[in-house]
């Protein structure tokens, strides 16, 4: 019997990226926490509000993608559609052509991640370097970001420090001040040579077109006083319906990613710089980008397309925190992406219909939600889902559950089991059914319990 | 992650899809609203928008018996801001201890402020993006604060150079008493006519490396508030 993916990466992770990533998930926690629910009266109605309001717009997107679209171009906007990643990639390559344009700044962006854009942009000539430190320290060393919002959760500062130290900033120093004073003036000057900024965005108004960016480091500010045109790759469903709703938003946001009220930066933008001011984007493009949403949409699961990727869920996730970000396979790790990157991943759904089954479904990740996702019950959904289409992925290391039928429909037999499994954790592995064996590799037996509650009944009758 | 290509919902002739840049654009745009249509037209209800109130997401109430700019100067202190009252003079004073002697001034200000400080510190008023290292601080207007968070609006409009805001080290926004919001509800209902309005709330940070907070990483390491009234 194989064993389930996830699994096999968790136990093979070294011990060090293990408690970087163990240690990143707990850091913060408790601020996180804190300013969730002792800034509100009822910090729980808040967040079923936002749910709310994400759900109406995922589900009215029939009228407020063209109305955003209207609103985007009467500002100014040059609005573009981008079906899938190879699109989405060729809009972007199509406005640097036009302009002769060979370097990009790049503030950081999940969707940019999922359409592959500096890989290929850089097979096109095209320099597109990444703003956000964490991101570019990605960069330099040829990584993955593993989590959503602290991409390079899984290195430790001495990793860092050979890699700078290897690319020419500086001689090893692991200090962090040092490394980010070392990014800091590297990067100015990269901003100040570059033709193109291009950014994410958080939030996106349909009643004014104003697209909204939160930011800590001040990357995407500088790329768009520095460069000339600014590009916004923006998925469908990042839209909301009213400016008014942006406060919501923005005070769950900060407080469920990083614990802060708000992040340092929140960048309101509605379209090419004043003609008053000197510094910034004479041109700017918003693309929206469909890539499988359109699909996740038409699912039972389009509650997910209210995720505003905070990753609060895979900071409380037990098991991304034990299996880390890469253990996923995906750009959308922890609980959110064990729903989001099967639904995107469309026709090849059953290669990740494992990722469903990486949850304990003990509920953590629906709990810190800000926008409420019901995510163990999606999970179990896609679970249904992986099996009725006999996915191979899905299917790994799951027993296979006709024995249980049959000692389940027989009492005596039921009665038998439950006294005999007390000697299950005796049963050396070697001799044990594939199934078996399979599963305590990666966990260790509990103790066994059976039959101590009908004992207990019995006894309670007695009495 | 897969690069995919999803066939239309509604099956158009095949000539449409292959064509100029120009009707490729127009028919993913179509092919994309009516897979939105057709993934939205199984629903019987929809989600209707939920009524609330502007006040629903207020954090802690502001001390009442302190004005706005002293609640702000509160607020702006948790997220490592610096206010700085008395003006132009107090500001100088500050430069002097912080032994910052060149930095950028928007020229509206810079009559202001060349008065209040000696001949020891020198003011641009303009910034040269060749030079982006020489200025230590960069002086320009806020459109506006926000007392519950500390803060600082800043606009294309109100702010002569957006790298002069950004770049330098310290950066210095100047607003006066009735510019400040009590609460982001009211900052957002009063948003602007501006293509770009930024709220900054303390310095520039990271936490990337190892979840340690540095500040200062591409914005202003150190942010002030200055008031002038
Ligand atoms: S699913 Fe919810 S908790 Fe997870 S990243 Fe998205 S919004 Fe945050």
């Amino acid at each position: 019997m194989k064993f389930q993916q996830i699994d096999q990466y968790a136990a093979h992770l070294a011990s060090d990226k293990r408690a970087s990533v163990y240690g990143g998930t707990k850091s913060g926690y408790d601020a996180r926490l804190r300013a969730l629910t002792t800034s509100y009266t009822a910090p729980d109605h808040l967040r079923k509000l936002a749910g709310n309001i994400k759900q109406h717009t995922i589900e009215n997107l029939d009228t407020y993608l063209p109305q955003v679209e209207a609103k985007l171009q009467s500002n100014g906007v040059q609005v573009h559609w981008a079906g899938d990643a190879d699109e989405a990639c060729a809009h972007v390559l199509r406005i640097m052509r036009a302009r002769a344009a060979t370097k990009i700044v790049k503030a950081k962006t999940m969707v940019s991640e999922e359409i592959g854009l500096a890989p290929y942009l850089e097979k096109e000539g095209i320099e597109c370097l990444e703003t956000d430190l964490g991101e570019f320290i990605i960069q330099i060393d040829h990584d993955h970001p593993s989590h959503i919002v602290k991409p390079i959760i899984h290195k430790n500062r001495r990793e860092i420090a050979t890699s700078f130290e290897k690319n020419g900033l500086g001689a090893y120093n692991d200090d962090p001040q040092v490394i980010t004073l070392r990014a800091r003036q590297f990067l100015r000057h990269k901003y100040l040579e570059a033709n193109v900024g291009i950014s994410g965005a958080n939030f996106v108004s349909a009643e004014s077109g104003r697209l909204v960016l939160v930011t800590n480091e001040g990357n995407s500010r500088f790329s768009i006083a520095a460069t000339k045109v600014h590009i916004a790759l923006v998925g469908i469903e990042k839209i909301v319906p009213k400016d008014r709703d942006l406060e919501i938003f923005l005070n769950l946001l900060a407080r469920s990613a990083t614990g802060q009220q708000l992040t340092s930066y929140t960048e309101f933008i509605r379209g090419p710089k004043s003609t008053t001011q000197p510094d910034g984007p004479e041109e700017m493009h918003v693309i929206f980008v469909d890539n499988g949403r359109t699909d996740v949409l038409a699912d039972e699961c389009r509650p997910i397309l209210r995720c505003i990727r905070c990753s609060a869920c895979l900071n409380v996730c037990p098991i991304y925190r034990q299996a880390s970000g890469h253990a996923y396979r995906a750009v959308y790790p922890g609980p959110v992406g064990a729903v989001l990157s099967p639904l995107l991943a469309g026709k090849r759904f059953s290669e990740m219909a494992d990722l469903p089954k990486a949850s304990t479904l003990c509920g953590a990740c629906n709990e810190v939600c800000p926008v409420n996702i019901p995510i163990p019950d999606l999970l179990l959904r896609l679970r249904d889902r992986g099996k009725k289409e006999k996915s191979e992925a899905a299917a790994a290391a799951t027993p296979p559950m006709g024995g249980f039928a049959i000692l389940a429909s027989s009492p005596l037999l039921w009665k038998t089991a439950l006294k005999a499994g007390v000697l299950a954790p005796l049963v050396p592995p070697s001799v044990m059914p594939a199934a078996g064996k399979t599963w305590v590799t990666t966990r260790g037996l509990p103790e066994w319990r059976g039959g101590k509650f009908r004992q207990w009944m019995k006894n309670r009758k007695k009495s | 992650m897969a690069r995919r290509q999803i066939p239309p919902m509604d099956e158009k002739p095949k000539e449409i899809l292959i064509h100029s840049n120009l009707s490729s654009m127009s028919t993913s745009r179509d092919n994309i609203l009516s897979r939105v249509n057709a993934a939205l037209k199984p629903l019987e209800t929809r989600a209707a928008y939920p009524e609330y109130s502007d006040s629903v997401a207020l954090t802690p109430a502001l001390n009442s018996d302190l004005g706005l700019w002293e609640n702000f100067c509160e607020r702006v202190k948790l997220v490592h801001g610096t206010p700085i009252s008395g003006g132009a003079t107090a500001l100088a004073t500050w430069l002097r201890e912080q032994k910052l002697t060149h930095g950028y001034c928007d020229p509206a200000l810079i009559e202001q402020f060349q008065d209040a400080m000696d001949s020891s510190i020198t003011l641009e008023t303009s910034f040269d993006r060749t030079r982006v290292d020489d200025y230590q601080f960069g002086i320009t207007r806020a459109t506006a604060a926000i007392a519950e968070t500390g803060s600082l609006v800043l606009s294309d409009t109100d702010t002569s150079s957006r790298l002069a805001a950004l770049a330098p080290w310290v950066h210095i926004a100047v607003l006066n008493r009735a510019q400040i919001y009590p609460s982001v509800a009211a900052a957002i209902a009063n948003l602007p006519d501006d293509p770009n309005i930024i709220w900054c709330t303390g310095p520039s940070r990271t936490a990337d490396v190892e979840g340690i907070l540095i500040e200062g990483v591409h914005g202003p390491g150190v942010q002030v508030a200055l008031l002038m009234d």
